[in-house]
């Protein structure tokens, strides 16, 4: 019995710690392959390859001044950016990175990481507002305009692969691949659902409530020391959140030959992170009322379009 | 869509293109022997200054960088005094070159030239002048030049003609 409890401490630690250290260190690979992608170096002073980039920013960051502005909502300024690395983490306790590798085993598990990361855009609404700010509260405003076009549409473009799998256990589904990944009979939902991540993750070219050459820094302009560092690793986390989740859903998760499981998960996880900045070095970001019509007018019908489908044809094979 | 889908695959192509940053302090780029970087006295080819103290560097300066003094030594040549560039305000225009009839100021492809104290910047005539002839080694103005000094007077100078004596012409 203490046997198990101790093992579950260590998973439960150690993919907490791996996770945050890995989302404070896809700064570097992000700010690296955006270099790449731009005919540059990108940072590669600091440390071999400018690895220790991340140790050198955490440093600054922690001695930077940490400034609440007098007209602020303090307690709420103060929980906001808490808020997103909470949920996220949260998020997490429910992938199944490896067989045995994982914090809980949710018979709801899909539900509740979508759960998780819906309740991550309170806190950019909130910080956005409690910011009293005006480029911030424009922020948040967005991030609630984007929250309520793809919100819908993310969760019905998954009702497939439940569909197809029988199951909203996320270890369920990844088992349910074994002869054959989602991605293929699922290529809208992958699509659709991909997108909505982009979206959910406030990442270009969806980064309307950050959108910092319109709104300054968006909902974090008054944002200053560890509690922005706490907003960019939040976004980071949801980075890897929704990779891993698309990892999960739709690409067998830990399945694939020769190499053990948790390295496959790792290689796919790593491979969409890496689509994620190249999406940031090539589009750009649209309006924001664009963004919301497509939404509702084109991947919303899709999307249902999609179940209809996928349950038509379900119930036809039967 | 097609075009979203075209530039990612653009943009993924630049992964594999040669990058064009140049890491500057370990790779220094080549700079033309005409680059204007920081400025230098020259002497002439026989090692004494080039510098006549006309003042038409200072005169043609625009951020008004340059201060000199006239003096003359005993065989009536021009010479400053003192020559003081102030390289905190100079912006490398290279007009003081233009203007001197002299070739005596000259820029050169130096520009790492910073300092902890703003008065260092601020540079003497025995920081400027340099010991070599710079850019144009057998230019000597004195050697050319019409003006009779001691050891060289009028029609003496190199491709230059006897003065015209206009009270012997009849004309």
């Amino acid at each position: 019995m203490s046997s198990s409890i101790f093992i579950q401490l260590v998973n439960i630690f150690g993919i907490l710690t791996t996770i945050v250290l890995l989302a404070a260190l896809l700064t570097w690979v992000e700010r690296r392959l955006l270099g790449f992608w731009q005919d540059r170096p990108g940072p590669n002073r600091v440390g071999p390859f400018g690895l220790l980039q991340v140790v050198a920013d955490m440093i600054k960051l922690f001695f930077k001044e940490d400034f609440i502005p007098r007209f602020a909502d303090r307690p709420v300024f103060v929980l906001a950016p808490t808020l997103v690395m909470a949920t996220m983490l949260l998020g997490f306790a429910v992938v199944p990175f490896a067989p045995g590798i994982g914090i809980v085993d949710l018979n709801v598990g899909l539900l509740f990481v979508l759960a998780m990361s819906s309740l991550a855009v309170y806190s950019v609404v909130l910080g956005a507002y409690a910011s009293n700010n005006k480029y911030a509260l424009l922020g948040g405003l967005r991030a609630a305009a984007q929250t309520v076009s793809y919100e819908v549409f993310m969760g019905i473009s998954l009702m497939g692969v439940v569909m197809l799998a029988g199951s909203f256990n996320l270890r369920d589904i990844v088992a349910a691949q074994a002869d054959g990944w989602f991605v293929l009979p699922q290529l809208l939902g992958f699509v659709i659902f991909f997108i909505a991540g982009i979206a959910e993750s406030h990442r270009l070219p969806f980064d309307l409530p950050e959108a910092e050459h319109e709104l300054t820094a968006g909902f974090h302009t008054e944002y200053s020391s560890m509690k922005f560092g706490m907003f960019f690793v939040g976004e980071y986390l949801s980075v890897i959140l929704i990779s891993a989740l698309v990892t999960t859903l739709f690409l067998g998760g830990w399945l694939g030959p020769w190499l053990p499981p948790l390295v496959w998960f790792s290689l796919k996880t790593a491979l969409l992170v890496c689509v994620f900045v190249l999406l940031r070095a090539a589009l750009p970001r649209p309006r924001y009322d664009q963004l919301m019509q497509f939404g509702w007018k084109v991947l919303l019908p899709l999307s249902l379009a999609n179940l209809l489908a996928t349950g038509g044809i379900l119930l036809w094979l039967q | 869509m097609i075009s979203q889908l075209r530039s990612l695959w653009l943009v993924f192509r630049h992964l594999f293109t040669p990058r064009v940053t140049v890491e500057y302090p370990d790779e220094k780029p080549y700079l033309a022997p005409r680059y204007r970087g920081r400025i230098v006295l020259t002497r002439e080819p026989d090692g004494s200054e080039r510098c006549v103290a006309c003042n038409l560097c200072a005169v043609a300066c625009p951020p008004d960088c340059i201060s000199l003094q006239k003096a003359e030594d005993e065989n009536g040549r021009w010479y400053p005094a003192y020559f003081r560039i102030n390289f905190s305000r100079c912006i490398m225009c290279g007009l003081c070159e233009e203007a001197c009839p002299t070739y005596a100021i000259q820029l050169t492809p130096d520009f790492e030239m910073c300092e902890y104290d703003r008065q260092n910047m601020v540079y003497e005539k025995e920081d400027l002048l340099i010991s070599g002839t710079g850019k144009y080694h057998d230019y000597s103005f004195y050697g050319v030049a019409g003006k009779a000094v001691v050891g060289k007077d009028k029609g003496e100078a190199e491709n230059e003609r006897e003065p015209v004596d206009i009270r012997g012409l009849n004309l």
